[in-house]
């Protein structure tokens, strides 16, 4: 692993390839916010609010620090008027379906992202993916998962191994944002109740 | 079949094949492209073959089921070789005197042509047509040429001679380097250079390296690499095997959408024929170089046609982009060196091959090299596939090969380059189109899609179209994306239903900015190309629906109203008995009234009244008058006769 100079926010940052512009960041004490990223998952890059400007090869960029590996002479700049602009509005579309989620109120207040800027979605989850990818890689359940795309895409529960695995695991509920995936786990275990017992010998 | 071991064999395969085809043979060619089997040219075929045999001429005539001609407009479309006459919109009671009459007494069927509408002059061969005369067909113009199921009828034509020649006289620096020269750049939608990738990919570390045809084509309208890959998949074929080559590459994948059953089934048998001429698997021509090609089949999803989303879904996952910021040239289809090109791409290799970069380089503009593919559809009166030079004018395009606007109407944008796109004004035509310009113009290329609109277009409504589209479309899995397009959507949505709000347009433009800037894969980065390109051309009518609430091309259903003019309603019943919604009340000699409570806009009055009496108006911006009193309704009629 070779070591990499780069500058984030005109400090002089040593890094290692293959690190990527958060670590690198982070690791020196810079912060940058996140909502999809969690040291226990591979790097998603859903959310965009670690979203960063590089520049690199005389050309400037906006690109997800998540994601973006480290290289040599990068220039990186974690805060500037595009960055804000950037995540106060990807934060207002998020605030449309989670106006009250407890994390996202430091970030508003921070980049003056308005809440109430788009009307009131149905849905509270947004679709971090933090609840799938922990299952998924972490736990190995799978017992959660999205279905559908696009503007329809949603998180569900599978009945089939939610009815076996979450009961007693419940580990993915912490790390939701929002209330989104209570009221799912909820919802799926309405569905799954337990139905009165098919006898075989009742039937005509 | 004989294996071919060496550029030697397969020539005096050629030859073989050669001396048994008597060019002066007449030969019936059938296009049984998709869009003309959607016209019925598979019961013509089956008429053909019956008439063929009726009239005893088994022996004296050759038929041939070919791939898409291009003029679909007129499908299904016969061309008789060798004198190439052309016959259009061809149905089964048609064959027995095509049979009678122009094969066996050589005789034109005059009504069976092409018409040229401006001087009613009947064309005799096809290459006269304007549709086609106007047109460089280099990379398209075999598909009326081969049965897609025949790799013979692909040799005759010099088929593989360019596999061979990169195989056994050029190393595979050479073959690279040729690429690079011809300036080919990538025909499925960013236009990056594909020599480029090419090497990139081959000086990627890794023993083994993946070459990709992209088949994934999704935008609406378009269907140009399904016609190639359905008419002409040999020459994908060679030139993927050619790209390996050059690459280092010994796998391939055809990514193929499952919705293109012909395409699908058409490049199956094309990798089982050239398997087994040895021009794919082991030792290829005897030059030691292996290479397998698999179909996977795509499960119909546009965000799939993106190259990392695809790369995915070849592996087995859901089709969802990955960051790129590490190019899939180096880390693709499982973390490997990957080539991706779409169908044109690869089907342009052979041609640069066989005859050299310098002659492909002589053709196009400064920038974009050789000819492009183009799906010419919408409001245009010869609709159809058609390859012109790069740096052609939208004007030549659309008014020389695709004949005009249909009913006299008048032009008023295109949108190229698909969903991804943007509309281009009247102001605009006389613009070369290459890759650049189309970019400087706020569109793109695209794989090449063309959708002409008319005066009746409304273009808030056509941005909607395609954010509705997108936001289908979106695997969703980003904010800016599957957010930004969820709120531009619904903007344009007020905005087309008269609630839109003054700063809408300014609100869009930021959201278009976010999406742009924020988003993973190119879907998101390029999803508000159409509502940027109508804002800055059209910023007009965005006006007149936010402000004055009236759709100027009388489209957006909630600003239009239908209203019969009594001056002019000679109150014939027509209308009032059409109307579904029973909205219309009159009877005989009794003036007609549309009750706009009950008035559901679906326009039936307007286009049942007759021309002539031109009764039946579109209102928008401006309210309704009041019906006329029931009193003043009887129409007074001198009856006929005195």
């Amino acid at each position: 692993m070779s070591e990499i100079t780069l500058q984030i926010d005109g400090r002089k940052v040593e890094a290692k390839e293959g690190m990527t512009i958060l670590e690198a960041a982070q690791s020196v004490g810079i912060s940058i916010p996140t909502l999809c990223h969690h040291e226990k998952l591979e790097p998603y890059g859903a959310c965009r609010i670690c979203t960063v400007e590089i520049e690199a090869r005389g050309r400037t960029n906006l690109v997800a620090a998540c994601l973006y590996p480290v290289e040599q002479n990068l220039v990186v700049r974690t805060r500037s008027e595009k960055v804000d602009k950037t995540r106060k509005v990807l934060l207002e579309l998020i605030l449309a379906h989670a106006p009250d989620a407890a994390e996202l109120q430091d970030l508003a207040q921070e980049y003056g992202a308005d809440k109430a800027r788009f009307e009131k979605e149905s849905s509270f989850c947004i679709l971090c993916g933090l609840c799938v990818r922990y299952c998924a890689e972490v736990k190995k359940k799978n017992a959660i998962g999205f279905v559908d795309r696009g503007v329809r895409r949603e998180v569900i529960f599978i009945p089939e191994i939610a009815s076996k695995e979450c009961w007693n695991c419940k580990e993915c509920f912490p790390l939701c944002p929002t209330e989104a995936l209570q009221a799912t786990f909820l919802l799926t275990k309405a569905l799954m109740s337990p139905s009165p017992p098919c006898d075989p010998e009742s039937e005509e | 079949m004989p294996r071919i071991n060496s550029p030697a064999e397969l020539e005096e395969l050629r030859k073989g094949i050669l001396s048994k085809r008597d060019p002066n043979k007449p030969c019936i060619t059938l296009c049984s492209g998709t869009a003309c089997h959607a016209s019925g040219s598979e019961e013509v075929a089956a008429s053909i073959e019956e008439e063929i045999k009726k009239q005893g001429l088994s022996a004296k005539v050759d038929f041939r089921k070919t791939g898409c001609h291009g003029f679909c407009e007129k499908g299904p479309i016969i061309v008789i070789h060798p004198e190439k006459i052309c016959y259009l919109q061809i149905e089964p009671k048609d064959v027995p005197e095509i049979i009678s009459q122009t094969i066996k007494e050589k005789k034109v069927i005059e009504r069976l042509l092409y018409t040229d509408p401006g001087t009613n002059e009947k064309i005799i061969h096809e290459f006269e047509i304007p549709f086609y005369k106007n047109q460089e067909r280099l990379v398209f113009g075999s598909n009326g040429e081969i049965d897609p199921a025949s790799i013979d009828d692909y040799l005759a034509l010099g088929g593989y001679s360019a596999l061979a020649k990169a195989l056994s006289q050029m190393t595979s620096e050479q073959v690279l380097e040729e690429v690079k020269k011809s300036n080919l750049r990538g025909r499925g939608g960013g236009g990056f250079p594909a020599g480029r990738k090419w090497e990139e990919c081959r000086n990627a570390p890794g023993e083994i390296k993946y070459v990709i045809v992209n088949a994934d084509e999704g935008d609406p309208g378009a269907y140009m690499d399904r016609s190639l890959l359905e008419g002409n998949p040999h020459s994908v074929l060679e030139g993927l095997t050619i790209g390996a080559y050059a690459i280092g590459s010994h796998e391939g994948y055809i990514y193929v959408r499952q919705e293109y059953p012909l395409a699908v089934e058409n490049v199956g048998i094309a990798i089982q024929q050239a398997r087994e001429y040895g021009f794919l698997g082991e030792n290829i021509f005897g030059s030691g170089f292996d290479f397998t090609i698999k179909v996977h089949r795509g499960a119909g999803a546009f965000v799939s046609g993106e190259s990392s989303a695809l790369m995915t879904a070849i592996e087995g996952k859901v089709g969802e982009p990955r960051p790129k910021y590490i190019h899939t040239a180096v880390k693709g289809v499982r973390d490997r060196p990957s080539c991706l090109n779409n169908v044109e791409t690869w089907a342009t290799v052979p041609l640069i091959i066989s005859k050299g970069a310098d002659w492909f380089a002589q053709l196009g503009t400064e920038g974009s090299k050789g000819t492009k593919i183009f799906s010419l559809v919408g409001k245009v009166n010869n609709t159809g596939l058609v390859e012109v030079p790069m740096g052609i004018t939208l004007r030549d395009i659309i008014y020389k090969l695709g004949g005009g606007i249909p009913g006299g109407k008048r032009f008023k944008a295109v949108q190229t380059g698909g969903p991804s796109g943007g509309c281009i004004p009247e102001e605009q035509l006389d613009m070369k189109v290459d890759f650049d310009e189309l970019a400087k113009a706020g569109s793109m290329m695209g794989s090449g899609g063309m959708i002409v609109m008319d005066e009746d277009t409304c273009m808030v409504d056509v941005a909607r179209y395609f954010l509705d589209f997108l936001a289908d479309e979106s695997c969703g899995k980003c904010v800016p994306c599957r957010e930004g397009i969820r709120q531009m959507l619904k903007i344009l949505t007020n905005i087309s239903k008269g609630k839109g709000k003054e700063d809408d347009i300014e609100l869009l433009e930021e959201l278009s900015e976010v999406t742009r800037d924020a988003s993973l894969c190119a879907l998101g980065r390029t999803a508000a190309n159409p509502v940027l390109s109508t804002i800055r051309y059209f910023r007009d009518e965005y006006e007149a629906h936010i402000k004055e609430k009236r759709c100027p091309a009388y489209v957006c259903k909630a600003l239009i109203s239908y209203y019969i003019d009594p001056e002019k309603c000679q109150a014939c019943m027509i209308c009032l008995r059409q109307c579904p919604a029973g909205a219309i009340a009159g009877g005989k000699s009794q003036i007609h009234v549309i009750d706009q409570e009950k008035c559901t806009k679906c326009g039936t009055c307007f286009e049942v009244c007759p021309p002539r009496f031109g009764a039946v108006k579109k209102i928008s911006g401006e309210p309704v008058p009041p019906p006329i009193p029931e009193e003043a309704r009887m129409i007074a009629r001198e009856s006929k006769g005195k």
